[in-house]
């Protein structure tokens, strides 16, 4: 399987990533590579072999239904670039 | 003219009872200042990591025994990629190849009365997920505010199958969901503050087709009324298109009240690409056999069931049962009336929780849960009915007494303010003579053939009772004694 500029393209979209045409084909090449190391992977037989979620073969550890943190809106905003009235304040965005 | 089917799916977003987050210990409690309820996790700051709060599987477990669902032994939470500043990440955690909840069903009564029918909707799945934040579009410089107090909530997405024909199904399914998730505990189901919104998948293809038409997702039905008038226009608009000769396209809708039209938000070929995959912070959830157990043997009965049992141990109509089953605070009021007033009164009992005490609770704006007059309270009034210590208008004043908490109970007012019926003969028989006495023209009106006279006699009896009288048996010894007289 190999990729095509346009995917490259695609995917640089959904990631929001800003790439020259040059940067593309670089991009295209090196994804390739890593496809052809994907499609070695996929040689290999799986058959009757249950998929795994993760790669430890361990289940998810629970906390409690408690309340462990406090208001530290104080400093989280000091290191943001622009708050008013408690918010944060961004570009714009409406859908 | 062409016959048209309607088909409908509807998605839930339920928000969850946690006292914390999903994925962290930050408080969930609504209506906080902005940002005090975010910490490093909902803030998505490097290096954190989420840890899944027990809590909300609990709920997740409890939803998926309450529709007879299967509780997944396994299931696995994948990362929903989008970009949207109220979604620090950058993605969602959700699930989707194996979510908690797989199947299950819910009844749904349309109509009322006799004509009254009952209609399965299938579920598909239900699945655990954090919420987003919000953002504030108003007056920020031309910028947007981000709050994300509400980023990492615990949301339970419920899916049901295109089950439903009609908007009226689409409601009712929503309704009955609404009353099942507030039932078991789940979900405060608070529409204004958006703990229960519902999304409507809508096509409509020619009656008799196999195949489904091309659908439309309306987004964000956070009223039951909005649900009816988006579904309805939505149905009427494909219609229109179809028959017009457009053929419909896959899009996501907004419902706007004020015109209440729906209008397009991004159609299929700018849907989002969310590029699900496991989300490697986190490793399969497991519930044993065991866990589930427990929680099931922790579940209240379900409304189905007391339903069934209010019908069939005390004798209510099917609608009787219904609405006293319309929530856990109704149903265990009533319940509680029955206890204290006896079985022989549940009857009487539902009369009086549906009709005087309901309106009365209306009248101040109160739920049933903050009533002045408890259920031991008034099934001991209900108990006074009953052995005919007092007339049902009398109690209606002993109602209002212990409304207004002039005694503990309702002996206590019966006793404290004489308004113990009169069923001695020979006393109702001496206040009669009375009447007949003060009221001669009356007696000679009756006698020349006015039955209205009679009724006017009545009507001063009782009075001179002061309404303690039985009103049966003053009319019959009022025929007695003019029959004589």
């Amino acid at each position: 399987m190999s990729l095509s500029l346009e995917q490259v393209h695609r995917v640089a979209q959904l990631a929001r990533l800003e790439i020259s045409d040059a940067e593309a084909e670089t991009t295209r090449t090196q994804l390739n590579a890593i496809f052809t190391l994907i499609e070695a992977m996929q040689a290999v037989d799986t058959k009757g072999i249950e998929p795994m979620a993760h790669a430890q073969d361990l289940s998810q550890r629970l906390r409690p239904d408690e309340v462990t943190e406090t208001d530290r809106r104080g400093a989280f905003q000091a290191v943001s670039p622009e708050v008013e009235a408690g918010l944060f304040l961004v570009p714009k965005v409406i859908e | 003219m062409k016959q048209w089917e309607v088909v409908i799916g509807i998605e839930t977003h339920a928000q969850l009872q946690t006292r914390s987050k999903i994925f962290s210990g930050s408080s969930t409690a609504f209506g906080a200042e902005p940002n005090v309820q975010a910490n490093a996790v909902d803030l998505a700051l490097p290096g954190v990591l989420p840890v899944l709060n027990r809590g909300a599987v609990e709920c997740a477990i409890r939803f998926g025994l309450a529709v007879e669902g299967e509780v997944a032994p396994k299931s696995v939470f994948a990362r929903k990629n989008y970009f949207y500043p109220d979604l620090p990440k950058g993605y969602q955690i959700s699930q989707y190849e194996l979510p908690v909840v797989v199947g299950g069903k819910l009844t749904i009564t349309l109509g009322e009365g006799d004509a009254a029918v009952e209609k399965t909707i299938n579920l598909t799945r239900a699945h655990l997920e954090e919420d987003a934040g919000k953002s504030l579009h108003e007056d920020f410089h031309g910028k947007s505010g981000i709050d994300l107090n509400r980023a990492g909530t615990p949301l339970l997405e419920i899916v049901t199958e295109p089950d439903m024909r009609s908007s009226a199904e689409a409601v009712a399914y929503a309704r009955a969901l609404h009353a099942l998730v507030r039932w078991i505990g789940i979900c405060d189901g608070n529409m204004q503050e958006g703990s229960f919104r519902c999304d409507a998948n809508v096509s409509v293809r020619p009656v008799g087709q196999q195949e489904f038409g091309t659908r439309r997702e309306i987004k964000n039905l956070n009223s039951f009324r909005f649900m009816q008038q988006a579904i309805d226009y939505e149905v009427s608009w494909q219609i229109n298109e179809i028959e017009e000769g457009r053929a419909i396209q896959q899009a996501t809708v907004l419902f706007d009240p004020d015109t209440g039209e729906t209008r397009s938000m991004r159609t299929k070929e700018d849907a989002h690409d969310y590029r699900y995959f496991p989300d490697p912070d986190l490793l399969p959830l497991m519930i044993d056999r065991d866990w589930v157990a427990r929680t099931r043997a922790d579940m209240p009965e379900l409304p189905t069931a007391k339903k069934q049992r209010f019908v069939a141990d005390f004798g209510l109509s099917a609608y009787d049962a219904t609405t006293l089953t319309a929530s856990l605070d109704i149903a265990g009021y009533y319940e509680a009336a029955v206890a204290v007033a006896g079985k022989g009164a549940a009857k009487p009992c539902a009369n009086w929780v549906m009709v005087d005490l309901a309106a009365r609770l209306n009248k101040d704006g109160l739920d049933i849960a903050s009533s002045p007059v408890s259920a031991a309270q008034l099934g001991g009034l209900v108990a006074r009915i009953a052995d005919n210590t007092i007339s049902n208008n009398i109690a209606k004043k002993v109602f209002e007494a212990l409304w207004a908490g002039e005694g503990q109970s309702a002996d206590e007012i019966i006793e404290k303010q004489g308004l113990k019926q009169i069923t001695d003969t020979g006393a109702i028989e001496k206040l009669i003579d009375e009447v007949l006495a003060a009221n001669a023209a009356m007696v000679a009106e009756f006698k020349a053939g006015k039955e209205k006279a009679f009724n006017a006699l009545v009507g001063q009896a009782m009075k001179a009772t002061k309404g303690k009288a039985n009103p049966q048996q003053v009319n019959e010894l009022l025929r007695k004694k003019l029959a004589g007289a």
